[in-house]
């Protein structure tokens, strides 16, 4: 645990605590159901990913935006995005947020201000220029913060939307969650820059490279990247650097990562770790930190089985909402 | 006050490009949510037909904005701020650079309404300047309307004059859903009619442009001005023609086409875009699926050769469709007919 100059008040400390162990609980369901066969989703596991967007969502308000990835699970429940809700668009349920018509790879939730959820790699920067423009047209200090994996920063979207965010100074966070593989490629093996955020300059704004594991380290980078834009000074690139522990997609057997990178990545689970830190500095007690837990356990059982018991959307739907009004 | 009694409208004789450009001024100033967007679109540049010229001095260039020469940045802004409440519009200075953004346009513009339950909407609007006839070549000339149609979530527009243009340009930017508006530059400088005012088109009504009892040509852009030139010229001969200008190829104005062709019995379908696969094929499929019964004789296409658009004036000329073509067009399909 990196202690930075200030440590955050314990209610931050603990928000963080529980995002991430939201996330995490929602992950470990989401698998075992689906090992199971009890479920059947299209599933891209965050696991290792939870201390990220568990940062963001102790910096970001209800208005400021998200836009986020296929891999998004941890940062639609970071951003707020009622579980119940995401479940059942996760299981395709009528009532999901998305009626059913998004799934897991399209999730969004205005209400929470998880705005966008792609399945086309690098393809959320290039919009997530559009809400920081608006939110500057319209001269609010909303934030918009834009995830993306290591392998998004190969792509040419990448590159348009950091010059063109520089450009006209937007106020959005690029927050590059380099977990190490670009789907199946281990990072170096297609990215030629020793730091993604190395990237920044050619776009002159600011390139940070911190522990994405690190709750305090990643707590203080995204307060500095969120002050920035809030304050109108442009935007940053913030490459939290993290480990997927699984696999690019549920199912994939993992042959290409090795056994003891990721079990050494396993070994240091940073929920577990900031755990015992939390309770180790007084923030928490284990009697708090078990409480926590099983309220959040009880919460996911009960969005799991809500979602098992909605309704599939019906055939007569399926032609609603491509256009404001129908049109064959 | 109907349509009919647009006597009172006064008009004015303006080229098409200058219609858009009032057209976007209006929208400017009725709405702060409109914006517009693009590469060399400010002035003094005004873009690189002029169709924005002055708006910039007028409204200020965080309301027209030039941008990077970056399609996907261009149009991921327009829909990101479109999310949020403000109605862009994009302009994508030739049809052919479609290419270079059609993820941010196929992907996201057309999908993310239904993607998200119907949560968001993203109305936008992207101009851009199309077709031949100028001698750019293969990569400066494309008329792609067909791919646009084929993706949910889209509306295609293609006017055929420039107080079509202000009508239907109108409509869309104050339309809730993503609209490519097409814009065919040789007709950039094609004086016609333009209504003073507030003036607006219904998106899916096609118009028909000359009335006759012996067979239908259904077109849109400037290949209406042939078709309306043929069927002139072909009353000389006792042939009647009636010309049906789509305006809108999504939402499609189904019901004025076979209308006029359940009445003709004969239908010729022109546009500008390479035949094969072109939206005649659609229109073709459209009207033997509904009206098979009343058709004298096969529908036939009247489009590009299913070539790369070449650069030679000689060579440009035999691939486009020109008035020639649509006369044999017409000639076949009568002497071809059934009944």
């Amino acid at each position: 645990m990196t202690v930075t100059e200030e440590v955050p008040s314990t209610h931050v400390l603990v928000g963080m605590f529980e995002t991430m162990t939201r996330i995490k609980r929602c992950d470990e369901k989401f698998r075992s159901m689906i090992k199971a066969g009890q479920i059947v989703v299209t599933y891209y596991s965050p696991r290792g990913q939870e201390v990220i967007p568990s940062a963001f969502s102790q910096l970001l308000r209800p208005d400021d935006y998200v836009v986020t990835i296929y891999r998004g699970l941890h940062d639609h429940i970071g951003k707020g995005v009622n579980l119940r809700d995401l479940w059942a668009e996760f299981l395709g349920k009528r009532t999901g947020t998305c009626k059913g018509k998004g799934g897991p790879m399209h999730i969004t939730d205005p209400s929470s201000g998880l705005m966008v959820t792609t399945g086309i790699v690098g393809s959320g920067m290039p919009i997530a220029n559009g809400f920081g423009l608006a939110a500057q047209l319209s001269d609010t200090d909303q934030v918009t913060v834009v995830n993306f994996g290591d392998g998004a920063s190969n792509i040419g979207a990448f590159h348009e939307a950091l010059n063109l965010a520089s450009v006209w100074k937007l106020p959005v966070i690029f927050c590059c969650q380099n977990n190490q593989y670009a789907e199946h490629t281990p990072y170096a093996e297609g990215t030629s820059a020793e730091h993604i955020s190395d990237r920044a300059h050619g776009y002159s704004m600011p390139g940070i490279t911190v522990d994405g594991n690190d709750p305090l380290a990643m707590y203080a980078a995204a307060r500095d990247a969120v002050q920035r834009a809030r304050a109108g000074d442009g935007p940053t690139l913030l490459e939290a650097v993290t480990y997927r522990f699984h696999g690019h997609i549920m199912g994939d057997n993992m042959s290409y990562m090795p056994k003891e990178e990721r079990q050494a990545a396993m070994d240091a689970d940073p929920v577990p770790r900031y755990r015992e830190w939390l309770i180790a500095e007084g923030h928490l007690t284990e009697d708090a930190a078990v409480a926590i837990e099983e309220s959040i356990g009880a919460e996911v059982d009960d969005a799991a089985d809500y979602a098992l018991s909605c309704p599939a959307p019906s055939a007569d739907e399926i032609e609603d909402d491509v256009y404001a009004e129908v049109i064959r | 006050m109907t349509a009919t009694e647009t006597t009172e409208v006064e008009m004015m004789q303006l080229p098409m490009v200058a219609a858009i450009n009032q057209t976007l001024a209006a929208a400017l100033e009725a709405d702060e949510k409109v914006f517009l967007l693009g590469e060399d679109i400010a002035d003094p540049s005004g873009g690189v037909y002029k169709a924005t010229m002055g708006l910039s001095t007028r409204f200020g260039t965080h309301r027209v904005r030039d941008t990077p020469i970056s399609e996907q940045a261009i149009m991921g802004a327009a829909i990101g701020a479109a999310i949020a409440g403000y109605r862009p519009v994009a302009e994508i200075m030739i049809m052919d650079f479609l290419a270079v953004c059609m993820d941010q346009l196929a992907n996201h513009a057309a999908k993310l309404r239904y993607m998200s339950g119907g949560q968001t909407s993203v109305p936008i609007t992207v101009r851009c300047s199309a077709g031949g006839g100028m001698q750019f070549g293969a990569q400066h000339s494309e008329m792609l309307e067909a791919w646009l149609c084929h993706i949910p979530g889209l509306k295609v527009v293609v006017p055929s004059g420039a107080g079509d243009a202000k009508g239907l340009l109108t409509s869309c930017i104050f339309d809730d859903d993503p609209c490519v508006f097409v814009e065919q530059t040789v007709g950039y400088f094609m004086p016609s009619e333009v209504p003073a005012g507030d003036y607006r088109i219904p998106l899916g009504q096609a118009a028909v442009r000359r009335e006759g009892d012996d067979l239908t040509i259904i077109s849109y852009g400037r290949q209406v001005g042939d078709a309306v030139a043929v069927a002139e010229q072909l009353a000389g001969d006792g042939v009647s023609v009636e010309v049906v200008d789509l305006r809108t190829l999504v939402p499609l104005d189904t019901e004025t086409v076979l209308t006029s062709v359940a009445k003709t019995g004969r239908a010729v379908v022109v546009h500008e875009a390479v035949t094969r696969c072109g939206f005649g094929a659609e229109l073709s499929a459209v009207i033997t699926e509904n009206v098979f019964d009343q058709l004298k004789a096969p529908v036939r296409r009247v489009g590009a050769k299913n070539t790369p658009v070449p650069y030679a004036r000689e060579l440009e000329a035999v691939f486009a469709p020109a008035r020639d073509d649509i006369v044999a067009a017409v000639h076949q399909t009568i002497e071809g007919s059934s009944r």
